[in-house]
């Protein structure tokens, strides 16, 4: 059985277990056995990108002693990974971001399978994260894999690839523009009607299910715990 | 220190400690694929700017239509100027007697298809700038043989020295809601015939 | 029929970021024009370089040279000066604004003129030549048609191509009836009609014009030629009628040589306009006897841009061609116009240049920016705009609450105890909003937040917990 390390980053450990817990579901459906790490904390991410590079560089260096071992790491955040893949050659010299995959990179290239054998009779519309679109190159590969759900109604979110204005501190510092972008993103996923709103990344899911708790609109869920459903 | 020396000096102390350049990849297409037909993809570039495309010198009458008085450069080809139109050769015209005649008509350097762009370098039979800029109507005649499929493939045949003027369209522009509106400050009608003739006067291999 | 109130003045223009940004979203008649125009262009845009099948090479190749342009700057420069004086022009140097603007003025009294006729031109706005020679008693007339409208209006340009993106037609109308002077009695806001009334406005104004002001969109090093990019026709106007030709280039303009253009003029009018090829190319080296201008000036200009120069990461921001693209694509600069930058250059581009241009002076633009990458995606020279604003984020100063929370966060997050121990307590200090599910209110700077969105409670069992529990 092949071993995977799974890196279920700072934002879902606080406040979202429920999608690790799904990625763990749905490796050990295909017959990896998964790793946690303990040690795990952040990647970074909001150090670097918020200016303060020596923080980012510390926890660079603490990603690699946690995660140094392991060949493939898997993790349910276009964003983190993409920290890990962009940002840590320029922090560290690491080049363990190679090995670190987004959940949808890991299934589709890695494994080679689109058809997890999940069931999900829900409508869904599907958001493209700006780092897992743009930054990482997902492409299509996480609606490939919802595309293969059983039951699952995906509905298409009109503008997707625009942002959905979070970005990080960008959100609090430039609140006015960020909420601005957000109204628009909340209302184009309330005219799809869908009862979900997917996206490979829960802190763009917090935001924007921030905003839809109230203005109304479809649930934030992350894609990975439409893929573990066998309901 | 003068202002050239000082910033090149603060050039040469901003690079001092910069990475090599990168090697320049040249990967992009230099012309069009082959069997293309090069002059029907012009017509269309040329028509979507809403310019008229004309076939034949002959047509070069039905271009001037309306025109009276019709500046040309002195050396455009007599087998060129028909009509009934006065040909007004330019040996000196003031601004206000260009500004005064109702259409202009010259040859052009090259033509790129891809792009409905035409292409003056002050050569023969295209006078200086002014002549194709004042009247408020240019006629332009291309030989099949000034046609090219790419950029790439004519800027070669232009003069380097030469004042170049590229032309895609009539005069035009998109500042009001970004919406592209024909006919500004440039001649605001242009019409372009495409000669067939390959040889003659004006023959010669470009580059 | 509204009086006309320029949007410039309603932003204020030296007040940080967040804060213009503010005053434009509460205008909705200028998002609205914005949204409209910003969302056509994309459009259009998006088709014409989807049409060549090696868009991703061009980019590629355009982004190498640039690049190599750089390194090799004192040599093109001097070659450039050295072709154009052998072809007849004259070849100035400017340190900063001050130095470009007292050469131009020079040069329009020593021609024996007071009033100029002005090309578009980014960098005669960054100068402020306009102002310079107000001040001076000498009169520049902006021919631009959007120039034109901002110039009438009184107002500041908020986009690089299109400066007057802010009005709709009907708000054009306006400024032409009030303020031409020559305005066509019953003029409509039919796009052509306005087009026609600048045309008549202009063109007595062209024909007699004996001295013109331009920039120049490249410079190519090989033949000492400058290369002006236009559709209206004004430029070549303003390039072919006047004795006298005065064109204020940056440095980082050059191009080593013509067959550069192969590649640049693909690039070019396609990211900008959306069109397979602007109207006018206009391309001149030095004096041509007979043909156009018989004085031509050429300013070469530094004003900051030696600065970015020197910075490796931030240099790439100089293989700009300010073709736009990455302005109409920004989620941000479509909602703020461009007034709330403050800069001559806006958007993404503005966000990592006028930093650099100005050190000091813009330290809150690298952080007007979600970091979404919609620029890098467009820009045609391959600029990595999220990598530069990070960049200079990183640089930057930071307040000193932010700093001491930023340093706490990362003492906690290097420390796997440390960080357990925060989660729980942050699980138990969130108890009295567990059944409701979310929080709506908080206290500053949390409230950044709340002001528009709810914000999640912890679970109840943390992800570890359940770990451990299915570990045993
Ligand atoms: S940064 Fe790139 S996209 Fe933006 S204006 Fe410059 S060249 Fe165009």
């Amino acid at each position: 059985m092949e071993r995977v390390a799974l890196f279920i980053t700072c934002v879902n450990d606080a406040l979202f277990p429920e999608t690790p817990k799904a990625v763990v579901t749905v490796l050990e459906r295909l017959g990896y056995e998964v790793d946690f790490p303990a040690a795990q904390t952040c990647c970074g991410q909001m150090h670097a990108n918020s200016g303060y590079k020596d923080d980012a560089t510390r926890l660079a260096r603490a990603f690699d002693d946690v995660f140094g071992g392991y060949d493939a790491i898997v993790t349910p955040s276009g964003s983190c990974a993409a920290m890990a893949r962009d940002q840590y050659p320029h922090l560290t010299g690491s080049g363990i971001g190679r090995r670190v995959h987004e959940l949808s990179e890991f299934l589709v290239d890695v494994a080679g399978v689109e058809d997890v054998g999940a069931h999900f009779p829900h409508t869904v519309t599907y958001h493209p994260t700006c780092h897992g679109t743009r930054a990482l190159g997902l492409g299509d590969k996480p609606l490939r894999l919802l595309r293969a759900v059983g039951g699952i109604d995906l509905v298409g979110l009109p503008a997707a690839d625009q942002c959905c204005g979070f970005g990080g501190t960008f959100a609090l510092k430039n609140s006015e523009v960020s909420s601005a972008m957000l109204a628009d993103k909340c209302a184009n996923a309330a005219a799809t009607g869908a009862e979900y709103l997917a996206a490979a990344d829960n802190s763009c899911l917090t935001h924007i299910g921030g905003g839809v708790s109230r203005s109304g609109g479809p649930r934030p869920i992350h894609y990975a715990e439409i893929l573990a459903s066998t309901a | 220190m003068n202002a050239r020396e000082e910033i090149l000096a603060r050039m040469r102390e901003a690079l001092q400690d910069a990475s090599p350049a990168p090697e320049v990849p040249r990967e992009y297409r230099r012309a069009l694929d082959p069997g293309v037909d090069i002059v029907a993809v012009l017509v269309d570039r040329l028509v979507d700017y809403k310019a008229t495309v004309h076939h034949g010198t002959a047509a070069i009458e039905r271009a001037l239509e309306g025109a009276r008085r019709v500046a040309v450069p002195a050396d455009l080809p007599a087998q060129w100027r028909v009509g009934s139109a006065e040909f007004v050769e330019d040996r000196g015209l003031t601004t206000e007697e260009l500004d005064a005649v109702d259409a202009v008509l010259t040859g052009c350097a090259a033509a790129v298809a891809v792009s409905g762009t035409i292409m003056l370098d002050a050569g023969e039979a295209q006078g200086r700038r002014a002549l194709t800029l004042v009247p408020d109507h240019h006629v332009v005649v291309v030989r099949r043989d000034q046609i090219v499929g790419h950029l790439a493939e004519a800027l070669p045949r232009l003069d380097p020295a030469a004042p170049q003027t590229w032309i895609s369209g009539p005069s035009a522009t998109s500042d009001i809601e970004l919406q592209r509106v024909e006919g500004v400050h440039g001649p605001r009608r242009l019409d372009v015939v495409i000669a067939d003739e390959r040889t003659g006067p004006l023959a010669g291999p470009a580059a | 029929m509204n009086d006309i109130v320029p949007a410039a003045s309603l932003i204020p223009a030296d007040a940080p970021f967040p804060k213009a940004a503010k005053v434009a979203l509460g205008m909705p008649q200028l998002r609205k024009n914005l949204a409209h125009a910003t969302g056509t262009i994309r459009a259009k845009r998006a088709k014409v370089a989807g049409e060549l099948d090696d868009w991703e090479q061009l980019r590629d190749t355009a982004a190498a040279v640039k690049a190599g342009v750089q390194r090799r700057l004192p040599e093109l420069a001097m070659r450039f000066e050295e072709r154009a004086t052998a072809a007849g022009a004259v070849v100035h140097w400017a340190r900063d604004a001050a130095e470009a603007n007292a050469i131009a003025a020079r040069l329009v009294r020593e021609a024996g003129a007071e009033e100029v006729v002005k090309v578009k031109s980014m960098a005669t706005q960054e100068i402020e030549l306009n102002e310079h020679f107000a001040a001076e008693g000498l009169r520049a007339f902006e021919t631009d048609l959007a120039e034109l409208i901002v110039q009438l209006a009184e107002d500041k340009p908020s986009h690089i191509l299109v400066p007057a993106i802010h009005y709709n037609r009907t708000e054009i109308r306006d400024i032409f009836d009030q303020r031409m002077g020559d305005a066509p009695a019953g003029l409509t806001d039919d796009p052509a009609a306005l087009a026609e009334a600048a045309r008549l406005h202009l063109r007595r104004r062209f024909l007699s014009a004996t001295v013109a002001v331009s920039g120049a969109n490249f410079a190519i090093a090989e033949t000492g030629s400058l290369v002006v990019v236009e559709s209206e026709g004004n430029g070549r106007m303003c390039l072919t009628m006047p004795e006298t030709l005065i064109s204020i280039v940056g440095i980082e303009k050059l191009l080593p040589e013509t067959a550069d253009l192969e590649v640049f003029m693909q690039l070019l009018p396609r990211s900008s306009t959306g069109e397979r090829m602007n109207p006018y190319t206009s391309v001149w080296t030095g004096v041509r006897e007979g043909d156009g201008p018989r004085h031509v000036h050429v300013i070469l200009l530094d004003n900051g841009r030696t600065n970015v120069l020197a910075d490796e990461v931030g240099r790439q921001a100089l293989s700009c061609i300010r073709c736009s693209a990455c302005l109409n694509v920004c989620p941000v600069y479509e909602r703020t116009g461009g007034h709330a930058y403050g800069h001559v250059y806006p958007g993404p581009i503005g966000a990592i240049l006028a930093p650099q241009l100005e050190p000091g002076r813009h330290d809150d633009l690298p952080y007007a920016s979600s970091l979404c990458g919609a620029c890098y995606e467009v820009c045609p020279v391959k600029i990595d705009i999220p990598e530069v604003l990070v960049h200079l984020r990183q640089q930057g100063p930071h307040a000193a609450g932010e700093r001491a929370a930023m340093g706490a966060a990362e003492a906690v997050m290097a420390r796997p105890r440390l960080w357990r121990t925060a989660l729980r307590a942050a699980r138990l200090g969130s108890m009295p909003w567990r059944r409701k599910g979310f929080v709506r209110r908080m206290p500053w700077p949390a409230s950044k937040w709340t002001v528009s969105r709810d914000l999640p409670v912890p679970p109840k069992e943390s992800f570890r917990d359940w770990w451990k529990e299915r570990e045993r």
